[in-house]
């Protein structure tokens, strides 16, 4: 196998790299970028752990390849921690305990703000619909649910 | 949610600005938020090879020849190791405890010798620069394997034609135990009603998002490896590897960071990770192994596959005359080290019957080896079975003598006022509220309403079920859980706290944290008890260098035990700053507190001395502190229960769901719990305790089972065929307490930790069993899939 260049956007960062076909975007992600926010629970698209965001659309990056994002735009839990954009949501989870062991965190709160970006008053039901693909062993989810719901409110009021 | 009652008598916990008692967020979630958090698998060392196992794709065989030549030769491959190799550096073990009286198991290797005994052991490691590498070279390693006959149903497994999995120990019995309290025929014979059930419980897994992952750093000029592990119980794995790699403990070291789940899966010492220890020592590098979801699901222990026949004898009056049950349990071909696999079926035995008057009870239970993957304990280890069987077998008695099941359990559950109180089964109950727990279960979901609703829809065809469960949960455990029966498994545990020279607390606790939030309550009891702002205390868990000795946390122990220590440690710290306070401004302890970091009048609460401008007298002018005073700004305490084995807590449950009868699917639409931890430390953190362990005890009624064909292969080893619980099928979950602090500590904290797993699935059963009632079918087999439901129904 020999390796294939690749360049693109990651968190607003220019990266180059050099990657196997067979290389998978969470581990580019996590072994080639350090960026180990991004999780890998099942390596088979079930779990969410993964999720990060390629232009703009959620993707589970266990099911995706690296040299399929060349010229794209990646972003992990890092950069939407950076940037601010999940700040609110971030703090309802503190404020709800809507995380126990944190592992599912990073890929919950971005499926969270992809519904909140489409759905601005989201139904309890709509949020257990769009976490659907998301596993947590840990809160049993009603946690993550309300802190969702406490967010799209407080935006909500502040728009 | 409902909020806790106050326990009416003050105590050291009522002081000034405490937060006991109160929601306070987490600390450090900011670093799992924004994923900086450092897990096993986000761990990287210089020299770091990577471990992958060859596993067995046989159930039981002969190993015949492991052919590497090829696999050697393969880019990146550092070694390829067999069993027989990795024993020049590790020794074989066997998963037994004293006191389970004749358990037996065989001797267990780090990688299979000769044979293998589940689908999923391993047969060599290869160890390679990368995890693709190694993956690359293991395609090219050759097993020769003559197949032998496995052992997979566990009711056939002590039948004289089976073969025995392992000779030596003369059959394929691992443990039995048999209990007989009061006069059960007499019971039975005198019962106006006897009913019998065959429970059917499948085995499921963990399924903990993180999987098990170790990195292993043998240091061969410094003669220690450093073990990174999602271990609950650091100390016991230092023991463990020491042992078994022929050093002392003061050789290694285990540091857990961040985990990414554990309930019960990541409390054992697995062959797998004591490979990885011992290759380290081996090839002299740290060496990682991270488990993928197949592994898992292969590997990581499994739980509760019992078959529990269950009897119950009743009167016309709603008395329960006597329990008798007989209980089958098959738990791979070893018994899980060091903890056993005896437990489970043990714990089945002490507490069915366990809320109930009721003296009469026998019990029989058996633990069976066969050829699949090992069992052992999991959250609520044996709860789910035991409160599945009895609060079947009291909705059952109700429907023959026709009672309501609220009203025979209000009828049979222990009085609250009739503590202490000694179980048929010789278990020691402190304080519990039975009675107290119920009434207000059923204030919460508005039972006569329900009961109501549910008759208007069952004219419309709609068929809802209510389904009550009532249970004891054993947490708190002293040394009689392993201690006594030789397992080097600590059941006290060590708190040790300094004011440093800004005026802030260090803290050391042998608890560790996966989430539940051992640091929280921690930092929260420090805080409390010293009178500083929990800002300014800082937590340090999960490193066996740098935390005093203790047992971790699993059990519901972290709070009861760990939460003591801390307390008791920070009283003395208290009164060893007060002294220096007192000298400092020529007062006397007794005139002074301290509240949010100063040193205040305990009559007027004007502030004195800043804890800071304390420390920086005692650490840097001592010269200026009266003669003869040596200030101890660090205190070190140690826990452990003594007067009763295990601080029993109690609550009930309750399941409204609905069952479409024509597709068999069930729709879980509300669960309450009223539960009793004692003295709450934080409500918001003890009531997701309870709804998290509630919904993995819903996956284990609905959904979760490890599908074993008859050659024993793990037919849905991956998270697309094995189902979990997620966001869509489950409901809200409304948590009550009712607060019974132990006496015992001064804390008064019991555990919550099992509470949830422990009646859920008992509630569901119950309620889907309600919703049949009109078409007479009763179901004692979980999960309940639709498959089940339509065939209890005749439809398939």
């Amino acid at each position: 196998m020999t390796p294939t260049s690749i360049a693109l956007e990651v968190n607003g960062e220019r990266i180059e790299a050099q990657v196997l076909p067979r290389l998978n975007l969470a581990d580019f992600l996590r072994e080639h970028l350090h960026l180990t926010g991004t999780h890998v629970g099942c390596e088979h698209g079930v779990c969410g752990a993964c999720t990060v965001r390629v232009n703009g659309e959620i993707v589970r990056a266990c099911l995706m390849l690296a040299v399929q994002v060349d010229g794209n735009a990646v972003q992990t839990i890092e950069g939407l921690s950076d940037s601010g954009e999940v700040a609110d949501l971030q703090e309802a989870f503190r404020n709800r305990n809507a995380l126990q062991c944190g592992y599912c965190t990073p890929g919950m709160l971005i499926a969270a703000q992809d519904l909140l970006k489409q759905n601005a008053d989201p139904s309890r039901e709509q949020i257990r619909e769009h976490l659907s693909g998301n596993y947590c062993r840990c809160t049993g989810y009603q946690a993550i649910i309300d802190a969702v719901e406490s967010t799209a409110r407080s935006r909500g009021s502040r728009s | 949610m409902t909020a806790p009652e106050k326990p009416e008598a003050l105590s050291v916990l009522d002081r000034p600005n405490s937060y006991i008692g109160k929601t306070v967020p987490r600390p450090n979630l900011d670093r799992l938020m924004q994923g900086r958090g450092q897990y096993v698998s986000d761990i990287e060392l210089p020299r770091m090879a990577h471990v992958v196992f060859l596993r067995s794709p046989h159930a039981h065989a002969k190993i015949v020849k492991v052919d590497a030549a090829a696999a050697k030769r393969m880019p990146g491959v550092i070694a390829v190791v067999t069993g027989q190799e990795l024993a020049a550096v590790i020794t074989p073990w066997v998963g037994v405890l004293s006191h389970m009286k004749g358990l037996k198991s065989a001797p267990q290797h780090a990688i299979a010798i000769n044979r293998v005994c589940w689908q999923g052991e391993a047969v060599a490691a290869v160890v390679a620069t990368s995890r693709a590498l190694a993956e690359d070279a293991l395609e090219s390693v050759v097993v020769e394997y003559e197949e032998l006959e496995a052992v997979t149903d566990m009711r056939t497994a002590l039948d004289p034609p089976t073969p025995v999995i392992h000779a030596s120990l003369g059959d394929n019995l691992a443990f039995e135990r048999i209990h007989s309290a009061g006069a059960a025929d007499q019971a039975f014979a005198d019962a106006d009603e006897v009913a019998e059930a065959e429970f059917v419980f499948g085995r499921h897994t963990g399924v903990t998002l993180e999987p098990r992952a170790v990195v292993a750093d043998w240091n061969a000029a410094e003669a220690r490896l450093t073990i990174y592990q999602g271990s609950q119980a650091p100390h016991m794995v230092r023991n463990i590897a020491a042992l078994h790699l022929g050093i002392e403990e003061r050789q290694v070291r285990v540091v857990c960071k961040d985990v990414g789940g554990s309930f019960g899966i990541k409390v054992h010492i697995y062959a797998d990770e004591m490979a990885t220890y011992a290759l380290s020592k081996l090839l002299r590098r740290p060496i990682k192994f991270v488990a993928d979801r197949v592994e898992s699901f292969n590997t990581d222990i499994h739980a509760r596959d019992h078959r529990c026949r269950g009897k119950i004898g009743v009167k016309r009056d709603g008395t329960i005359a006597a329990f008798e049950i007989d209980d089958l349990t098959g738990v791979g071909p070893y018994s899980m080290y060091p903890r056993t696999s005896a437990i489970e079926a043990n714990q089945v035995v002490t507490l069915v019957g366990g809320p109930y008057v009721t003296g009469n009870y026998r019990a029989r239970a058996r633990v069976v080896f066969q050829n699949k993957n090992v069992m052992c304990q999991y959250r609520a280890v044996g709860h789910p079975i035991a409160c599945s069987v009895t609060e079947g077998l009291v909705d059952l008695a109700a429907m023959k003598i026709g009672m309501n099941p609220v009203e025979i359990r209000r009828r049979n559950l222990i009085a609250d006022d009739a503590y202490p109180y000694v179980s048929p089964s010789g278990l020691r109950f402190e304080k519990l509220s039975h009675h107290a727990s119920l009434n207000k279960l059923l204030a919460m979901m508005d039972y006569d309403r329900l009961r109501v609703e549910q008759a208007g829809l069952r004219k419309r065809n709609v068929h809802r079920g209510i389904g009550i469960a009532s249970f004891i949960e054993v947490t708190n455990p002293s040394a009689a859980f392993y201690g006594v029966g030789g397992a080097k498994i600590s059941s006290q545990d060590g708190v040790a706290v300094r004011l440093d020279a800004q005026g802030s607390v260090i803290c050391q606790t042998s608890i560790t944290e996966q989430g539940q939030g051992s640091e929280s309550l921690t930092a929260q009891i420090v805080g409390s008890m010293l009178g500083v702002p929990m800002s300014r205390v800082r937590v340090i868990l999960g490193d066996t260098d740098n935390t005093p000795y203790g047992g971790g946390t699993w059990a519901s122990r972290g709070a009861g035990i760990g939460g003591e220590a801390a307390l008791q440690a920070t009283k003395i710290l208290r009164k060893n700053i007060l002294d220096v306070a007192a000298a400092i401004l020529q007062s006397t302890p007794a005139e002074l507190d301290i509240a949010d970091g100063v040193v205040v009048n305990s009559s007027d609460r004007a502030p004195r001395i800043e804890l800071k401008e304390l420390a920086r007298i005692v650490y840097f002018r001592p010269d200026t502190l009266p003669p003869g005073i040596q200030p101890e700004l660090m205190a070190t305490r140690h826990y452990v229960p003594r007067e009763y084995p295990f601080a029993f807590t109690n609550g009930v449950q309750a399941s409204w769901l609905e069952v479409d009868t024509e597709t068999g699917f069930v729709k879980l639409l509300k669960h309450w719990v009223v539960e009793d931890c004692g003295t709450i430390i934080n409500p918001q953190l003890v009531d997701e305790q309870i709804r998290g362990g509630v919904v993995q005890g819903l996956g284990a009624a609905l959904f979760e089972k490890c599908v074993y064909d008859e050659r024993g292969q793990l037919t849905n080893a991956n998270m697309a065929d094995y189902l979990v619980p997620m966001s869509g099928e489950m409901p809200d979950i409304d948590v009550g307490h009712v607060v019974s602090p132990t006496f015992e500590s001064e804390l008064g904290a019991k555990g919550a930790g099992e509470a949830g797993t422990a009646g859920a699935a008992a509630a569901v059963a119950n309620a889907v069993n309600d919703a049949l009632r009109p078409f007479g079918a009763t179901i004692t087999e979980i999960p309940l899939t639709p498959q089940i439901i339509l065939t209890a129904l005749g439809r398939i």
